[in-house]
């Protein structure tokens, strides 16, 4: 183990603060976990006895991801993933903050379980884990959950994660509920009967596949709802994953309206289209469904040049073989993701398609601004949790090769370029490339 | 009955008590001072009046209710009224084609007060419409419940002196009551200042335009209050969507010590009844000094002796 230093300096890196647009060579100093000082283009002098110096060789040094949507397994389901075993795949892919699903089991609807999961994170996880709780009981959509009791004991926001809340009046009243304590409400738009037991996305590859599609209109069914209801209670709302052009039309409408929505995209919505599920490769069944090409294109498209995407999410879900190797209409749904997410967003910057601070804006400091989290920053006085990587490096992915328990990536064989070399939390280093 | 030459009767508008809505000021205080007459009185050891002799005072609730049927009754005994009570079950009524055969059937028997209480709003204002007595609104729905304000208003003056000026608190379920909407209406009437509170799933947007304040913190909405007007949750509320718990209720909207530390110190703290302790209402407040809930129950049956009175006298002198 390294001697322990009370400073850690990075020099020579490539500095990026997406909320200030910060993009320039310098140095930054890392004192006692907190990000100390930043100089732009000048040298900090070498290594002394309190000071660890690194040579950041010109990569990118950026705030640490965070991660919106994340299943961690506990608790009930630590065969499939632990909030341990999530936070090593994460630290691997860059990633210092997720936010954990509630659909556990049991369910996180009380107040007890909330504290476990905070009390477990510290213990086992090596980077911050918070627990997003359900907005009903049981996932049943009747009862809201204690939205006031499990915000203070926690919970960054409430989401009954694929049980979409069907009754529109306790959507009302759980955001106008929620509002009293100015908590979060995340749903994942998927209107239930009209996707009814749709497996991937309806069009003339479900036909030829001859599987049940969940047409585009039941996702923008259901955020449409949302937001006339978001317009009458002027509460706050994130759209967990939304992958339909039809949706963006909408979300564009709200923010007109200044309604305070925010919304996320999967990054393999962004990635990937309905083809890719080829013969019915079932690691490409997902939720929301992949869709077409010309879906993923206008997706692309409008994380680069608007503001109506505000996060990219890796959906991580992992399955284990058994629920993957069936059928495909039995098969579950969901892909591992924290490992690919950054490399696979970066093919985007890759392509001139989007500027480095402003796509990682999307996975640092949107979310860090939606869930209220002080970090996200590469600033002075902010935590040291920080990513450093090579944009450049170029890998592909092999399934066996992941950290994560299970693997079932999406991106099985696709060429990446661009790879973590290190990644901080709280001023520790927790992850280094070999 | 020297003291109620004492007080000038007047007219009323209306042969009815359907709302605190359409009373006057004049109405209001008169209404009041007849009270504090009838209070006086209650208070000797001899009751029983010859106000109302000979006439018939039918008290029809449709929904259970024990302190204000009982208050009624009793208001209307004490002024030598022949009472009955008539307590239909909701259950074997169905709602708005057999109330106005009910009302046309109790009509026939000449009453000259009928006292109704229903869950639905304006079943005061439809058997009004359809009889020859005087109605008297005791609680319709979610719409007004004027004698509980009067009595609050009552209570409020004999124990501040006064209303105008004052701080009043209305804390609950505001959406819901009838109590809230009719005393928020009287105390405006009368002067005071009056501030909402509640979580936003227990109030209406347009809850401003009665010109309250609308606060969604406790601690924010007593803050240097005068009197503290705590509402009843029914149950039904608790769990659903309107509520989560009734322990996240108590948390951040129950009336406890530590936030009646925020209200003016010598506040009084107010409930309609029945309570719920430790939901609305922490039972060491309930009991304390500064709970005046006794008070408001005597105050109910002087109040109601006086609309008794007042309706009566002014008919009379058509």
């Amino acid at each position: 183990m390294d001697k322990r230093y009370s400073n850690i300096v990075f020099h020579n890196a490539r500095l990026i603060d997406p909320l200030t647009n910060l993009d320039k060579m310098g140095s930054l100093l890392v004192t006692d976990g907190i990000i100390n000082d930043i100089k732009i283009g000048e040298l900090y002098p070498k290594s002394d006895n309190e000071s660890k110096v690194i040579d950041c060789k010109g990569n990118v040094l950026s705030p640490g991801l965070i991660d919106m949507w994340v299943f961690a397994g506990e608790p009930g389901y630590e065969h499939i993933e632990t909030l341990e075993g999530v936070s090593h795949a994460a630290a691997s892919g860059g990633i210092t903050t997720l936010v954990c699903r509630p659909d556990t089991n049991p369910i996180i609807d009380d107040v007890a379980l909330v504290d476990y999961i905070e009390r477990r994170a510290k213990e086992k996880s090596l980077i911050n884990i918070h627990p997003i709780a359900a907005l009903t009981k049981g996932f049943k959509g009747i009862e809201m959950t204690e939205i006031g009791l499990l915000s203070e004991a926690g919970a960054l926001a409430f989401s009954d994660g694929y049980n979409e809340i069907k009754n529109a009046r306790v959507m009302r009243n759980a955001l106008i509920y929620a509002k009293n304590f100015d908590a979060l409400i995340m749903q994942h738009n998927q209107n239930k009967d009209l996707s009814d037991h749709g497996v991937m996305n309806e069009g003339k590859v479900s036909l030829r596949l001859g599987l049940p599609g969940s047409p585009a209109a039941s996702e923008i069914i259901s955020l449409e709802r949302d937001l006339r209801l978001l317009e009458l209670t002027k509460s706050r709302y994130h759209a967990l994953s939304i992958s339909t052009r039809g949706s963006l039309d909408v979300i564009k409408k709200a923010k007109e309206l200044q309604l305070n929505v925010t919304t996320g995209i999967s990054i393999n919505n962004l990635m990937l289209n309905e083809n890719d599920i080829g013969a019915y490769r079932t690691f490409h069944k997902l939720r929301p469904p992949l869709r077409t090409e010309e879906d993923r294109v206008s997706m692309v498209e409008a994380l680069s040049n608007s503001d109506l995407l505000d996060v990219i999410i890796s959906s991580h879900d992992p399955q284990d073989t058994e629920t993957k190797r069936r059928p495909f209409i039995e098969a579950g749904y969901g892909a591992v993701g924290l490992e690919t997410l950054l490399p696979a967003a970066l093919s985007i910057y890759q392509e001139n398609l989007i500027s480095l601070p402003k796509l990682l804006e999307k996975m640092t400091i949107n979310p860090a601004k939606i869930l209220k989290l002080d970090t996200g920053r590469i600033a002075k006085g902010y935590p040291a949790d920080i990513v450093l990587f090579n944009p450049d490096t170029p890998w592909v992915v092999i399934a066996e090769n992941l950290i994560s328990k299970c693997r079932n990536t999406a991106f099985e064989k696709k060429k990446m370029q661009g790879k973590v070399v290190m990644t901080m939390v709280n001023g520790k280093i927790i992850y280094e490339a070999k | 009955m020297e003291s109620t030459l004492k007080i000038e009767p007047i007219n009323f508008n209306s042969r009815h008590l359907l709302g605190v809505e359409n009373l006057s000021l004049d109405e209001i205080n008169y209404l009041l001072k007849l009270s504090e007459k009838w209070l006086e009185i209650g208070r000797k050891s001899k009751k029983k009046h010859e106000t109302l002799r000979g006439l018939t005072q039918i008290n029809l609730f449709f929904e259970p209710s024990t302190r204000t049927q009982s208050s009624f009754e009793l208001a209307g005994k004490r002024l030598g009224a022949d009472v009955i009570n008539m307590s239909i079950s909701q259950s074997s009524v169905t709602k708005g084609e057999t109330l106005i055969d009910t009302a046309i059937t109790l009509n026939a028997m000449k009453p000259d007060i009928l006292v109704i209480r229903h869950a639905a709003a304006g079943a005061a204002e439809l058997l009004s419409q359809k009889v020859d007595c005087s109605v008297i609104n005791a609680g319709d729905g979610s719409h007004e419940h004027p004698t509980q304000a009067l009595l609050d208003a009552l209570t409020i003056k004999r124990n501040k002196g006064k209303i105008e000026g004052l701080k009043i608190s209305i804390c609950g379920d505001i959406l819901h009551s009838r109590v809230a909407r009719s005393n928020l209406l009287l105390l405006s009437k009368l002067g005071a200042e009056v501030s909402l509170v509640a979580p936003l799933t227990l109030l209406s947007d347009y809850m401003s335009s009665y010109g309250a304040k609308i606060y969604t913190s406790m601690e924010e909405g007593i803050k240097d209050a005068d009197v503290i007007m705590m509402l009843r949750l029914q149950n039904e509320r608790m769990s659903g969507c309107y509520l989560p718990s009734a322990r996240e209720y108590f948390k951040y909207f129950g009336l406890t010590s530590d936030k009646l530390s925020k209200a003016n110190k010598n506040a009084i703290v107010m409930h309609p009844g029945p309570m719920n302790r430790g939901v609305e209402i922490d039972s060491e407040v309930a009991d304390n000094t500064q709970s005046v809930i006794i008070d408001q129950v005597e105050n109910g049956v002087a109040v109601r002796m006086a609309v008794l009175e007042a309706l009566t006298l002014s008919n009379n002198r058509d």
